[in-house]
């Protein structure tokens, strides 16, 4: 029934410009274009707009309310023995009444519940006919309305303007409240975290052991969730992985932008990136398949005690992943870097490597370390690399050698499999995911600031 | 010298006598080319010691592809080629054997629009001389950088906000920046591409003062689409047309009375 309603909400679309845009041409052969204030296809879209904008809106409505009414009106429509008690019971039975009101399994219920489940399909039917009949009359008023403005001298070029610009403000807060919804969630189920378990202890706790017992004679029988560990785990990685990627990514993005002629940059380039659309398993395969055992074979003949999973590996490979994150970045600002400034040094007699350093950079760095920032939120959010290479062990340590584990490996541990809801392991995860949400956030705060401070600079 | 002066000066006249003696630069049948498009046609030219040339011509014509070729700045634009002998001096600076660093210290140039550096008014002087080792002390620095902003007479203006941010200055004081910039390192040849068109008329005025003080010092090539400036500040003039050379001679001489029809063609505003 929605599709048919969409499909007739095209049609009116469809209608109704056809119609309006004739009016328009007639207004025009009858007092010549130059007397219209718009042209006819605006009298055509504004007609188009006053039909539908009503429909959509009392389509989104029902969207949001039908089905609560239908579901009440099924609900009270069961006997009072029958009635659920709790929110567990209410589910169970709307299941039942549901499928009678779709005409499966309808032997086995009670009568009570086969009357209701009636009752449901009944509603539900009504809700659909409802949303058709009403939408189609709003369609109607809405065009009525819009037809008596059309006249030669009626704004529909501005009132066409204001629609889309509320469709933009329409499209944007979608965004927004997405973001915002999906902050406040992780906030909430932190939040119920935190009641269970200390905060200060999750903070500072220097034991990550979230095992829970299921009987409570079991040995560790409840978790302690202090993430330093993985806090430091964390970090390691991503210092390793960004002294790979920090170095590498400038300077082959100094060689793009300043010794590359324009053919092997347009070779080096789409190469480069397309190291960034490599699926991080394949990395993270690479890096317990190849890197791990070579650098524990090359440990071992240095004397050095490696463990199979190291964070070394883990963070080599992570940052190969993340070189073209920095390159591609900085290529673009230092090629923003304008012409002029490479002249003004190179006329004052600088050599190239001198005017790279003593200009070009510092007149891209607000640039470059937004690169940086990024990909060191993209090194923070990396998982399945360090899953596959570092390991699982919440080692509290700063030795690359050893095997560490980060904050979303963890989150990934803890939400795998048949888990409670809302036991403190499920929910430290969501603490996790807070955690890291906060220090993404702040990185993406500090580099746009930086970025504001250096498009001020050309001004 | 120092700025008060510079402003007590009256305006400067073309009829300002011409040095003898040797030229400073030579051309010889320079040819440009920029990938197949022939832009230079068989230039030669004599450029005078202490003294202000004037490019003049319509715009496309080669005035800056030219005076690009006397600091090797068309060594930067890969498609570029330039055949034929340009001499300093007496050095060949097409020389293979010749260091460009080192050429570009003794002939610095100003752009068309100015171009400070990021950087703060002091480090945009102190760039030239740090990179060239002129100075061996900070106090020996902060004396070229002192000398330098007054011969452009910048010094009154920006004394006391030397940390301040080259790009913060108004238009004229940035391209008067530049020139101090390029004073610095202590040229012989000061070429300027355009150095006022971005400006409004009293920056320019400025400038064209300073430039006529500074030409005791420099021998200072410029480009210009301004007759009047031409006829103001130089005191010898090439017309530049299609590539080639028309005419060339001292500045009171063209504007009176041209040798060559499509001189007078352009200076009397028939084409340009
Ligand atoms: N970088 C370049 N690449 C290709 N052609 C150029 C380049 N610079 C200048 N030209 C060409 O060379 C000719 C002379 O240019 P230019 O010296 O800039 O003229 P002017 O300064 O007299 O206006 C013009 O036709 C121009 O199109
Ligand atoms: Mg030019």
């Amino acid at each position: 029934m929605t599709l048919i309603y969409l499909l007739g909400l095209v049609l009116v679309a469809a209608g109704a410009y056809v119609v309006g845009r004739q009016k328009g041409v007639t207004f025009a052969m009858a007092g010549g274009a130059s007397r219209m204030h718009s042209l006819p296809s605006y009298h055509g879209a504004y007609l188009a707009v006053s039909a539908i904008a009503p429909m959509l809106l009392w389509f989104i409505l029902w969207l949001v309310f039908a089905h609560r009414v239908v579901e009440w009106g099924g609900m009270s429509a069961l006997p009072a023995d029958l009635a659920p008690a709790d929110g567990l019971a209410y589910a169970s039975r709307l299941r039942e009444i549901l499928l009678v009101a779709d005409g499966v399994q309808t032997n086995e219920v009670a009568p009570g519940v086969r009357a209701a489940g009636e009752t449901y399909a009944l509603w539900r039917g009504l809700s659909e006919w409802t949303l058709l009949i009403v939408g189609l009359g709003l369609a109607l008023i809405g065009f009525a309305w819009g037809a008596r403005q059309l006249e030669p001298q009626f704004r529909a070029r501005n009132g066409v303007e204001r629609f889309v610009k509320v469709l933009l403000i329409a499209c944007s807060a979608v965004a927004v409240l997405t973001t915002v919804g999906i902050v406040f969630s992780v906030l909430f189920e932190t939040l119920r975290f935190f009641a269970k378990y200390p905060w200060y202890d999750f903070l500072f706790g220097l034991q990550w052991s979230p095992q829970t017992a299921i009987r409570a004679d079991q040995v560790g029988a409840s978790g302690t969730f202090g993430a330093v560990p993985l806090f430091a785990g964390t970090t390691l990685i991503m210092l390793i992985a960004m002294s790979v990627a920090g170095p590498i990514g400038l300077f082959a993005a100094i060689f793009m932008a300043e010794y590359a002629s324009p053919r092997v940059r347009g070779i080096v380039k789409p190469v480069l990136e397309v190291l960034a659309g490599v699926p991080t398993v394949v990395f993270g395969f690479f890096a317990a398949l190849t890197v791990a055992p070579f650098i524990r074979s090359t440990g071992e003949a240095l004397g050095l005690n490696v463990a199979s999973e190291s964070a070394l590996a883990a963070g080599l490979v992570m940052g190969v992943m993340i070189i073209p994150f920095v390159s591609s970045l900085s290529d673009d600002v230092i090629n923003a870097v304008p012409q002029s400034l490479r002249d003004g040094s190179y006329g004052m007699g600088a050599t190239k490597s001198e005017t790279i350093k003593k200009v070009i950079l510092p007149a891209a760095l607000p640039g470059i370390v937004s690169a940086f920032m990024l990909a060191i939120s993209r090194a923070v959010g990396e998982t399945m690399i360090v899953v596959m290479a570092a390991g699982l062990a919440g080692n509290l340590t700063f030795n690359p050698l050893e095997a560490v584990t980060t904050v979303t490996v963890q989150i990934k541990t803890l939400l795998v499999g048949d888990q409670e809801f809302d036991s403190a392991k499920t929910l430290s995860a969501f603490a996790l995911g807070f955690v890291l949400f906060f220090f993404t956030l702040v990185l993406n705060f500090i580099a746009l600031r930086i970025v504001q401070r250096y498009r001020e600079q050309y001004d | 010298m120092d700025a008060t002066a510079t402003a007590a000066r009256p305006k400067p006249t073309a009829s300002a006598t011409l040095p003898a003696g040797d030229p400073k630069i030579v051309a010889k049948d320079v040819n440009v080319y920029y990938a197949e498009k022939h832009a230079l046609k068989n230039v030669s030219l004599d450029i005078p010691e202490r003294a202000v040339m004037a490019f003049i011509g319509p715009s496309g014509c080669g005035k800056s592809t030219f005076l690009r070729c006397i600091n090797r700045m068309n060594d930067t634009i890969a498609s570029c080629r330039v055949v034929g002998s340009i001499k300093i001096d007496d050095q060949d600076i097409y020389d293979p054997s010749l260091d460009v660093v080192q050429l570009r210290a003794r002939v610095g140039m100003v752009f068309q629009k100015p171009n400070p550096f990021p950087k703060s008014i002091y480090e945009n002087i102190a760039y030239g001389p740090r990179i060239h080792g002129l100075a061996r002390s900070k106090a020996e620095l902060d004396e070229i950088v002192e000398q330098a902003l007054r011969k452009a007479s910048l010094w009154n203006e920006v004394k006391d906000r030397l940390q301040d941010t080259g790009t913060g200055l108004s238009g004229g004081q940035q391209q008067r920046l530049c020139i101090a910039r390029a004073i610095a390192v202590s040229p012989e040849v000061i070429l300027m591409d355009e150095p006022c068109s971005a400006l409004d008329p009293i920056a320019t005025a400025k400038i064209e003062e300073l430039i006529d003080e500074l030409r005791q010092n420099f021998t200072i090539v410029i480009v210009t689409h301004s007759m009047q400036q031409a006829a103001r500040v130089s005191q010898r003039t090439a017309f530049f047309h299609l590539g080639v050379i028309v005419e060339t001679g001292p500045t009171e001489r063209i504007f009176t009375s041209p040798n060559d029809k499509r001189t007078q063609d352009y200076i009397t505003g028939r084409f340009g």
